[in-house]
């Protein structure tokens, strides 16, 4: 486990010496706090993703984190090959993922699972396999990682220093995130999924299409994971096994935070990416991963409908 | 408007339905009478496209409809508040009417949220809370409003007085004629027989999946042997 856990390739705050011989001065410790926040705005864009498509369609999306390894190589392919920067590439990837998601929703899962949510899922469990080795067939298993002209870029905050493209994924998300509340609260699409989500057959009623909400909101949280590949790439490696190690920690926060929530897999994710990131410098960068699967337990334990989950 | 002919209709290996003629015509109350399990829930999801006819025609307005999706049937003007109300209970009561307009384009959608706070005044007051919140009766009112949001040219009411107080019951009757007033063909199916056959002009009364007796809801009310066999009177 350790060896796939997603771990943030070592910026410049390990790159300072002078700093580390105080281990747990207070600006090491707000430093991790910030790190913390900026690893986890990224995990929170994977577990959107995973809580949306839950909330509405009431499965766990096994092919999630097929779909973000994808999106990774989709970026790697548009830097070395097509030499397009992955913040540009962002929007075009996000939009190709959305009408992906949409399509196999609506036209492979939808029609193979005859009605029935159960089969849904088996349906994403084979996707996430071929996915996979599609990837592997293209790419073999090779570690792959683009070169961007900023990656060692950093903000001098004084007491340490932020990689510029984690604080730029730390914005984007915060931004995307927010976006993503608008849409379903203001825009008649998001209360239509909202709508979904709670009552199947009253919207139906109503004359929502519920098979094209599906298939919205399955393309959105193809596209959230998109988001995130090109949030992560300047800074972090492909291999066709990726994404995985992400969609365990995004799975995590959605139980957290409270599967379906919005709310709840941000904040939940924030709190994740904080708990790694001092778990990591008390323990050792290794057993950073070890806080969040001790919360995890202690969640399902103690309050298993997570922090703002609804009650049964 | 609605014309329904041989509707056959079921779930699995059953039919349910087994061979319905029925018509409604613009502006008309047209009353679905019957014992529990007879079938009446059963063909009301058939007309609003919750389930596919297995054979029959349903044709609205000239147009063949069976067979067609939920949406696509809205799209068309006929809309089925379902029994059970079926309203969303974590979205504001403006919310769950606003969506009842979802087919609807935007520009009519202010006034008719006035046309139905005009209606059901109790749902202005309450336009912000969740409707999850909302007595039972509320809550009724809250999924004809949102039925009536969408336009419908003939609304299909599914037990709409089930679960209320006697006084409400009163009351949802005297909302319904009123509905029915400004020229909107009503198919009532409803287990309270005598105000249905009050309020309605014809009447269809079912039992195991077929129509039993149809005719003038007077003629209807005034037959006790029917009454008596079919209706439990």
């Amino acid at each position: 486990m350790p060896s796939t856990a997603p771990r943030m390739r070592p910026g410049p705050k390990a790159a300072s010496p002078s700093k580390k011989t105080v281990m747990f001065a207070p600006d090491i410790i707000l430093a991790a706090v910030l790190n913390g926040l900026m690893t986890g705005s990224v995990y929170a864009l994977i577990a959107l993703g995973l809580t949306l498509v839950y909330g509405v369609l009431h499965i766990i999306n096994f092919a999630h984190g097929a779909t973000l390894t994808a999106a990774m190589f989709a970026v790697y392919v548009a830097q070395t090959m097509l030499a397009i920067d992955p913040y540009v590439a962002l929007v075009p990837i996000t939009l190709l993922f959305f009408v992906l998601g949409y399509g196999v929703q609506r036209f492979v899962i939808g029609p193979a699972s005859h009605g029935e949510d159960r089969n849904i899922l088996l349906v994403t469990l084979g996707l996430s396999i071929v996915i996979e080795n599609a990837m592997l067939s293209i790419f073999r298993s090779d570690t792959r990682s683009i070169d961007v002209p900023y990656a060692f870029e950093s903000i001098d905050l004084g007491f340490t220093f932020l990689a510029l493209p984690r604080v730029a994924a730390f914005g984007v998300a915060l931004l995307v995130a927010l976006l993503l509340g608008l849409l379903l609260t203001t825009t008649d699409t998001g209360r239509a999924i909202r709508a979904v989500a709670k009552e199947k057959t009253g919207a139906a009623l109503a004359g929502i299409d519920v098979a094209h909400i599906y298939a919205v909101t399955f393309g959105l949280g193809a596209a959230c994971v998109a988001i995130a590949a090109c949030l992560l790439m300047p800074t972090f490696y492909v291999t066709p096994r990726a994404g995985n190690a992400f969609v365990l920690v995004a799975f995590t926060i959605v139980v957290l935070g409270g599967m379906g929530s919005i709310p709840g897999a941000l904040l939940g994710a924030l709190f994740i990416g904080v708990v790694e990131s001092l778990c990591g410098l008390f323990f050792g960068e290794s057993l950073g991963q070890i806080g969040i699967f001790l919360i995890f337990i202690l969640v399902l334990l103690v309050k298993p409908t997570g922090l703002f989950g609804a009650r049964a | 408007m609605l014309e329904v002919r041989g509707l056959i209709a079921g779930y699995g290996g059953t039919d349910v339905l087994r061979g319905i003629d029925l018509d409604v015509a613009p502006g008309e109350i047209v009353a679905v009478l019957g014992a529990n399990g007879v079938g009446k829930t059963t063909l009301n999801r058939a007309l609003s496209g919750l389930i596919a006819p297995r054979a029959g025609t349903i044709r609205f307005l000239g147009e063949a409809i069976g067979g067609r999706k939920p949406a696509a049937i809205v799209s068309a003007g006929l809309i089925h508040v379902p029994e059970g109300r079926r309203i969303f209970p974590n979205m504001s009561v403006r919310d769950n009417l606003v969506l009842g307009s979802y087919r609807r384009g935007k520009p009519a959608r202010q006034n008719n949220l006035e046309r139905i706070f005009a209606l059901f005044p109790r749902l202005r007051e309450r336009s912000a809370q969740a409707a999850g919140t909302l007595s039972g009766g509320e809550q009724q009112m809250l999924a004809i409003g949102r039925g009536l949001m969408g336009e419908p040219r003939l609304i299909i009411l599914d037990e709409p007085s089930l679960g209320l107080s006697p006084l409400l019951v009163e009351e949802m009757f005297t909302l319904i004629a009123r509905i029915a007033a400004d020229g909107l063909a009503v198919m009532l199916v409803e287990q309270n027989v005598v105000q249905s056959l009050e309020l309605a002009s014809r009447a269809y009364v079912l039992e195991n999946g077929r129509i039993v007796a149809a005719g003038p809801a007077a003629e209807i009310a005034a037959d006790p042997a029917l009454k008596h066999a079919y209706l439990g009177l």
